[in-house]
């Protein structure tokens, strides 16, 4: 430990938890309000206060009190969010911050107060210009050390230099705010921080631990640990303006491509690399075309150009309109181009193969689709995902190559990972005839997923029409199959026509299986059952299920994988 | 010292490589295929730069999915990278069961009318292109395409009508199993599969194989318990019956 603390101003908003909510949730703090954690109240308003409210209070003490009361959760993420305006407005005047917690951020008072002209203006100061930017009511305190002057903003007050000591002195043994050990204390007789400093350092040491003996040094006045000073985010946007309008897909690109560089430089400086990256464009109307990508790997200056290029493209020259997902064709040029990192992380630097091959061929693959991505548009090469789900298309989602591989739905592939596939052919895989995926839910999986009862049993067909086709199912008689309220089947299906293919004879069906799914949304038609069957000529078989009143085709089962 | 490093390194000069070089012995001119199907094609496998059409047969007759699956799988396993073209309803699901990674397959559903661009530009980056043949396609782009294939070295696996394959395999049968009146389920299917080409596999074959098998849905015998699904004899895809004229890539790999 160094040498005497350091002169510290720290400026502490009272009551921040019940003020962060007026700001950002709109609780009046005027009014009675409590912050309310695990049912105790941790913070409250003057008002409540006034109405016998206390720090620890349940809340139905609280509300009996004070019937009209306001009760907000407690939210951590809302204090620091709320506390940053503060924190940046507090930045504006002095050099240097560090937030000790939200309500409360801490500062070196040399410097501020020899450039403000002494310790009470620039306390004043700080206190008034954070009162005008953010309107936040706030008190300052100056001491020797960050504890110190937390007692000190509480009263406001400014403790000479060297008074530390005798400021804490008279202090209860309830404001080191380890309430274990204020307890203990006082059982022991000690109930000023000065009766605590007078103790021995290592018989405290001895009896209470390492953090009694620091909670003795804070006592003492000896807090001379340095301010941990926030570094403030830097800002790592690029922006490009044009006097004249882009209209050009190709200039666009170029322009984009200029800015990336600038963008990996600005990166490249601060040691990062970046794996999300909003692009944004502006055109002379003012239309706005903002659009997040996602890489799973990092974004080099080429991968973010042809990013631009596509964004543009389909936007410029509307080429590629599929339906109406696409915005409406801007009505003038781009005069501004942003890019946004969004996610970002340090760089660890390019990780090649032992001998140097998986990235060569992986990095060729990447070229060839990403060249393809260039000629039909990022969405027309995909990837498929494995997930939780009942029917074969729910189970698949497919992602724009080059984007994160996240499945549609929570749970375990319907497949063992590729490990145990084929290959190891000493560990088959067994299944239990009755449909028993849910069996192998959870199967050495750390977190809860869920475990889709109902999904279909391997083999996975191998054509899964990506919208059913209607299908009619008839018996020999040639009447309609229908499945009745109680799940049984009509009669046996023996034919088969799917869309407006001719007839085929069933050879062999199952089921039906109910699948109860989105259940409560749909109550009506939560039967829907599944059932499959097999017929001798082409297609011979397919799965389907029955939604509302129609027979659908979902896949052909008989085109099904060769599951090896 | 330093003259024999040199010396060292040049007598090594020839004998190393990257992996990724193409191997003038022909041991990594071929992908891996499954033993089961080794017998169909003339180098036991996927020759780098060969055709290997797979016939959809005049009704689409079933099974050709399936063929295509338990080609690609082997390569897939074995590191390389497969991208399927213009086929909107290709099953994930059995890819995966089949063997394939997920994570080095591309798919491109819809390729529109730039279907011999989009191709092309896979053959310069993905060891094995399969893609569904467009109803017209002049015969001056197939020719081109093979010859792309041919030069960088990737196997192009056109699924439909193609004429000028080094091998084209065609599903002619597919009887499923396990499914009856009412009752059971789909378990496995046997399909037999004939191919015809040029040159060294002028002469015709046919096998019978199991597409998908039985070993993701097999039930464990009841006598046998559950603790020992390795006493099971390995039932992977495997030749049912013996091929009429020729080969013998019979049995479990």
């Amino acid at each position: 430990m160094s040498g005497v603390p350091q002169r510290t101003l720290l400026l502490w908003c009272p009551d921040w938890p019940v003020l962060a909510a007026e700001i950002v949730d709109g609780v009046p703090a005027t009014d009675p309000v409590v912050v309310l954690h695990a049912n105790r109240v941790i913070a409250c308003s003057e008002r409540a206060r006034a109405e016998g409210i206390r720090r620890g209070l349940r809340r139905r003490e609280a509300q009996g009190r004070c019937p009209h009361l306001t009760v907000v959760d407690h939210d951590p993420g809302r204090d620091v969010r709320a506390f940053e305006p503060v924190v940046a407005a507090v930045e504006e005047v002095v050099a240097g911050v560090e937030v000790i917690r939200p309500g409360a951020c801490a500062t070196a008072a040399r410097g501020p107060s020899r450039y403000l002209g002494g310790e009470e203006a620039a306390a004043e100061r700080i206190v008034e210009h954070v009162a005008q930017s953010c309107a936040v009511e706030s008190q300052a305190g100056i001491a020797d050390g960050v504890f110190a002057a937390g007692l000190a903003a509480r009263e406001g007050r400014i403790v000479a230099p060297g008074g530390t000591r005798e400021f804490l002195a008279a202090r209860p043994v309830e404001a080191l705010g380890r309430p274990a050990l204020a307890d203990l204390l006082r059982r022991l007789g000690v109930r000023t921080l000065g009766e605590f400093a007078a103790l021995p350092a290592g018989d405290v040491l001895a009896r209470f631990g390492f953090d009694g003996a620091l909670a003795h040094r804070l006592a003492g006045g000896r807090d001379d640990r340095p301010l941990a000073v926030r570094q403030p985010p830097a800002d790592l946007t690029v922006t490009a303006d044009y006097d004249e309008p882009v209209d050009r897909v190709d200039a666009a690109a170029f322009a984009a491509r200029m800015l990336a560089e600038r963008l990996h430089e600005r990166l490249a400086g601060y040691g990062l690399a970046c794996t999300r990256l909003g692009i944004e464009a502006v055109t002379a109307h003012g239309q706005e075309l903002h659009r997040v990508w996602r890489h799973d790997g990092l974004l080099t200056a080429a991968a973010i150009a042809d990013r631009v290029r596509w964004q543009l493209d389909g936007w410029l020259s509307g080429s590629n309109g599929r339906g109406g997902t696409r915005p409406a064709r801007p009505t003038a040029g781009i005069v501004r181009l942003r890019l946004v990192p969004d996610g970002v992380l340090a760089q660890a630097g390019l990780q090649p193969g032992l001998w140097g091959e998986t990235g060569e061929e992986r990095e060729r693959a990447h070229r060839a689709l990403s060249r393809v991505q260039g000629i039909l548009g990022p969405e027309a090469v995909v990837t498929a995902v494995l997930g939780g789900g009942r029917s074969p298309a729910d189970q698949v989602r497919l992602v724009p190559w080059g984007d994160e591989r996240a499945p549609a739905r929570p749970g375990p592939p319907p497949l063992p990972p590729a490990g145990a596939a084929p290959g190891a052919a000493s560990a088959p895989v067994v299944v239990p005839a009755g449909g028993g995926a849910g069996r192998r839910a959870g199967r050495g999986r750390a977190v809860a997923e869920p475990p889709w009862p109902g999904r279909i049993p391997p083999p996975a067909p191998a054509v899964v029409l990506p919208t059913p086709l209607p299908a009619d199912v008839r018996d020999a008689a040639g009447e309609p199959v229908v499945v009745s309220a109680r799940l049984t089947v009509s009669a046996a299906p023996a034919r088969l026509t799917v869309g407006d293919g001719r007839p085929a004879e069933i050879t062999g069906w199952a089921g039906p299986w109910p699948v109860d799914e989105r259940g409560g949304r749909r109550p009506r038609r939560a039967a829907g059952p599944g059932s499959r069957c097999a017929w001798p000529t082409a297609p011979p078989c397919c799965s389907r299920s029955r939604a509302g009143s129609g027979w659908w085709r979902r896949s052909m089962t008989e085109r099904r994988g060769s599951a090896g | 010292m330093a003259g024999r490093m040199v010396v060292g390194s040049a007598a090594l000069a020839d004998l190393v490589r990257p992996a990724s070089a193409p191997d003038p012995a022909g041991g990594h001119r071929v992908l891996p295929v499954r033993a089961e199907l080794t017998g169909l094609l003339p180098n036991r496998g996927l020759r780098r730069g060969s055709t290997v059409a797979v016939g959809a047969g005049q009704p689409r007759r079933s099974g050709a999915t399936s063929l295509i699956l338990a080609l690609l799988a082997e390569a897939s396993r074995a590191g390389s990278w497969c991208a399927v073209v213009g086929v909107p309803t290709f099953g994930a699901g059995a890819a995966a069961e089949a063997g394939i990674a997920l994570d080095r397959l591309a798919l491109v559903p819809d390729p529109g009318p730039e279907w011999p661009t989009v191709v092309a530009a896979l053959i310069d980056g993905v060891d094995v292109v399969v893609t569904a043949v467009p109803a017209t396609v002049s015969a001056s782009v197939a020719t081109r395409l093979a010859a792309r294939a041919r030069q960088r070295g990737s196997v192009l696996v056109p699924y439909g009508r193609w004429d000028g394959a080094d091998v084209t395999l065609q599903v002619v049968r597919g009887v499923w199993q396990g499914l009856g009146a009412g009752r059971g389920r789909l378990r496995r299917r046997e399909v037999t599969v004939s191919a015809r080409g040029r040159g060294a596999a002028a002469r015709p074959k046919e096998i019978k194989v199991w597409l998908p098998g039985d070993e993701l849905t097999r039930v464990i015998p009841r006598s046998a318990g559950l603790g020992a699904p390795s006493a099971a004899p390995s039932r992977r895809l495997r030749v049912v019956a013996p091929p009429a004229c020729t080969l013998a890539a019979a049995g479990p790999a």
